[in-house]
This record gives C-alpha cells, sequence and structure tokens, in this order.
C-alpha cells in the first residue's frame, strides 16, 4: 500500500499538471468571484466562506479523472487488480493520493485566498478546519465517480453529472461551519454532522467504488 | 407459482400482455375521473382560490417522483442480488418516467407558488431536495446511456442507484438543516392529508390511484419495449454473423 501510494505521490509531481493544477484553478475561481458580483468588501466578506467551499470542491472535481484514468490507459490498473492488494485498498490510496496531492493544498491556500475575498478574522481557522474534515469525503466520493466512469471515452462531464449531487452533503455542512464560524456562532453541530460524514464515506463508499471498479476491468 | 418466474423475459411479456390494458383502462378512467370531479366539482378554496386544484396533479405527482425512485432501488437491489435481466431493464424503464414525475412536481408547485407565495422558486428544503432528486435521475439516465455493454451497464447503475439512494437521503436532511439556518421554512407541507377536507381528499384519493396506475403501465410499456428491442438486436446480431 505504501509502495502504491509513493508510487502515485511521485507521479503527480513529476508528471506535471497535477499538482499545480488544481490549486490554480482554486485561484483562478477565487478571483474570478469579484469581477462577477462586484468589488464591495461587505458583499465579500459575507460570501466569501461559501465561495472558498465551493472553489475548493470544484478543483477537487477537476482533477478527479486523473485518479484512475491515466492508469486505465496504460494498464497499470490491470497489473494492480492482480496483485496481492484487494481492489478496496487500491481505492483507498488512490483517494489518498488524491487528497494528499490535491485536498491538502487546497487546505493550505484556502487562508491565503482568504484575505483576497476579506474574509473575517474569525472564519479563518473555521474554514481551514472545515475544509480538512471535508476534502477527504470529496476525494473519496470522487474516486467513486472516477471508478464509475473509468472505462468510459468522454466520461469528464458525465462524471460532474454524477459527483456533484453526491458532493451535496458534504457542501452544505462544511459551508455551514465556515458561515457559521464566520458569524461567530456555535459550530458544533454541523462540524460534528461534516465530520461524520467524512468517516461515514471513507469507512464504506471504498466498498462501493471497489465494486465499480471490479465490475469496469471484467 | 413465484414471483420469481417473472424474471422470464418471455413470461414476463406475456403476462403483462394480458394485464396491460386493464392497467391502461383503469389508469385513463381513475385520471379522468378524478381529474374532472377535482377541476370541476370542487368548490374553491377560501384563501386560496381556485389554485387549490392544482394538488390534483402536485401531490401525486411528487408521491410518484420518490416512489419511481424506491421501485428503482429495488429492481436494482434484485438485480445485484438475483441478476434477473427483467429487473435490470424495470429499473432503466421507471428512470425517465420517474425524472419527469418530478419535473411536473417542481412545475405544478412554481405555478402553485406564483400566485399564493409570490415567488416561482424558493429554497425551501422540500423543493430543494426534488431539484436534488431530480440531478439525480439525470446523472442515473446519463450513466445507462453511455455505457455500451448492457450488463455493465446495468451493474454500474444499480450500483449507482444504491449509493445514490443513501446520498439522496442524506441530503433530504442536510437540506433540512441548511435552510432552517437561513431563513424560516417556507408554508408548504405535503402532510395536507390530515388537514384537508373530505371534498377534496376523495378526488386527490383517485388521482394518486390514476398516477401509481399510469406509472405501472409505462414501466410495463418501457420494459416490454426494452425487452423486444434487445431481442431485435440479438437477431440482427446473429444474421450478421451467418
Amino acid at each position: 500500500m505504501r509502495a502504491l501510494l509513493l508510487r502515485d505521490l511521485r507521479l503527480a509531481i513529476r508528471a506535471g499538471g497535477g499538482f499545480g493544477l488544481g490549486l490554480a484553478f482554486f485561484l483562478i475561481v477565487t478571483v474570478l468571484v469579484p469581477f462577477g458580483v462586484g468589488p464591495e468588501t461587505a458583499l465579500l466578506s459575507r460570501i466569501a466562506p461559501g465561495i472558498l467551499w465551493i472553489g475548493a470542491l470544484l478543483a477537487c472535481l477537476l482533477s478527479l479523472d486523473r485518479i484512475l484514468a491515466l492508469d486505465w490507459e496504460d494498464g497499470s490498473l490491470d497489473l494492480l487488480a492482480t496483485a496481492p492488494l484487494p481492489m478496496e485498498g487500491i481505492v483507498t490510496v488512490k483517494a489518498i493520493a488524491h487528497w494528499i496531492t490535491t485536498g491538502l493544498p487546497l487546505v493550505l491556500a484556502a487562508p491565503v485566498l482568504g484575505v483576497l475575498l476579506s474574509l473575517p478574522v474569525p472564519a479563518y481557522q473555521w474554514v481551514v478546519i472545515s475544509l480538512v474534515l471535508g476534502t477527504p469525503a470529496l476525494s473519496v466520493i470522487g474516486t467513486f465517480g472516477a471508478a464509475l466512469t473509468v472505462g468510459l471515452k468522454r466520461g469528464g462531464l458525465l462524471m460532474s453529472l454524477l459527483v456533484l449531487p453526491l458532493y451535496v452533503p458534504t457542501l452544505i455542512f462544511g459551508a455551514e461551519v465556515a458561515r457559521r464560524g464566520a458569524e461567530g456562532l456555535t459550530v458544533q453541530t454541523p462540524l460534528l454532522l461534516l465530520a461524520g460524514i467524512s468517516l461515514g464515506v471513507i469507512a464504506l463508499l471504498p466498498f462501493a467504488s471497489a465494486a465499480v471498479l471490479r465490475i469496469n476491468l471484467r | 407459482m413465484s414471483l420469481w418466474e417473472y424474471a422470464n423475459p418471455v413470461k414476463f411479456i406475456r403476462t403483462t400482455d394480458k394485464v396491460l390494458p386493464w392497467i391502461w383502462t383503469f389508469a385513463v378512467v381513475a385520471l379522468v375521473v378524478g381529474l374532472v370531479w377535482g377541476f370541476f366539482f370542487t368548490p374553491d378554496d377560501f384563501r386560496q382560490g381556485s389554485t387549490v386544484k392544482i394538488i390534483y396533479i402536485h401531490v401525486p405527482s411528487a408521491l410518484m417522483a420518490i416512489n419511481a425512485w424506491l421501485m428503482m432501488l429495488v429492481a436494482s437491489l434484485v438485480w445485484i442480488v438475483r441478476r434477473h435481466h427483467v429487473s435490470a431493464l424495470a429499473a432503466r424503464a421507471a428512470a425517465p418516467v420517474g425524472a419527469v414525475m418530478t419535473l411536473i412536481a417542481l412545475a405544478t408547485g412554481a405555478f402553485w407558488g406564483q400566485p399564493m407565495w409570490g415567488t416561482w422558486w424558493a429554497w425551501d428544503p422540500r423543493l430543494t431536495s426534488f431539484l436534488i432528486l431530480f440531478l439525480f435521475y439525470l446523472g442515473y439516465m446519463a450513466l445507462w446511456e453511455a455505457i455500451e455493454d448492457d450488463d455493465t451497464a446495468a451493474d454500474l447503475t444499480s450500483i449507482l442507484c444504491l449509493v445514490g439512494s443513501v446520498f439522496a437521503i442524506l441530503s433530504r436532511y442536510a437540506v433540512n438543516f441548511w435552510n432552517q439556518g437561513l431563513h424560516q421554512g417556507a408554508t408548504l407541507s405535503l402532510d395536507k392529508e390530515e388537514n384537508i377536507s373530505d371534498v377534496f381528499w376523495f378526488p386527490l384519493l383517485v388521482c394518486i390511484a390514476g398516477f401509481v396506475l399510469l406509472f405501472i403501465a409505462l414501466v410495463f410499456l418501457r420494459t416490454q419495449t426494452e425487452i423486444r428491442a434487445r431481442r431485435t438486436r440479438a437477431l440482427l446480431a446473429r444474421e450478421g454473423q451467418v
């Protein structure tokens, strides 16, 4: 498992494009929002938590097809399937690799981009905490979507259609944590629910992803 | 004699052929009676005026939108566990019907909401979760269309249906939660059954029965079509090889 994880990380860094692309996309979305809604600081700081969450979610979505598609094309996925590692382990490692290369940089970049959107000071910690809790769920759900569409020629658009509705609960609770944090309200309930969704998804969804991947490799 | 006999496509077609005319007849009769009764022979509500009558389309279609997904869930489970092709095809057949029901419920809700709430759309939990349900239907149908191999498509969509059901329920409650934080829940409530007067209630019952029968008839018909189309394809493929 560790070897596979290291291989995926090395590929993401050396092959280029994968590592920084999500971050750059996140930056561009954040920069475009003020052009869309106007540069008013009060309005921006009000919508900043939501924008950061949506930006992170879209950046995550954009990089999903890299999780499995490249390995599918060059056949290494078939080799992995015959390896002693169970399929559930493979998809879990893929999700972890995706989180380290996409989710983690997004979490680290969010406070910096928060400055651009004049995010209220108390919100910084809650945006980071909610993203830390929420992005693993995004990666795991995304791996499921990637596994569903891995065999398709033009799977990208279909995958967004399949994955985005699945992102709804995570987005609602994550953005709610950030929003309540920004307004100085108590965040315990959405925080617990967000953590619950993340943990539940991490525990259960790899089985579905593995089943789907097995069908696709048949 | 067990239910599983109908997993045989031939048996399924033979039986549904016998039953379908009856279901169609009852569906049409129930819909005509229910809608005419509801539209022309019930009094106007003293506060809502004649807009109350949209209930005769809105409530049954909303009910069927959810029940269609439930039916797809059961059919998908049957496919995963027992691998009967008819059940996979029935799930596929139900999806567009359910999607249209969802759309009808949303549209009639908007028509009612415009004069009553003064807005076509509000981010009310119920409205929002129906919109999300519609997105699930779209994704499900798109996945069926995208995959060429029939069995693979059936496998993948049935797993998507299972996972989607869990997330649909999650979204339903998450949306509830999300809206409380924003503003008071809008006044729409579908548990009107309890405080609806009998004058409106009986035609509504007939309409619901009509929609259920219509849904069954459409699903049977679409499943039959799908079986026959597949048979034609198999025949053509065989002749092409000869």
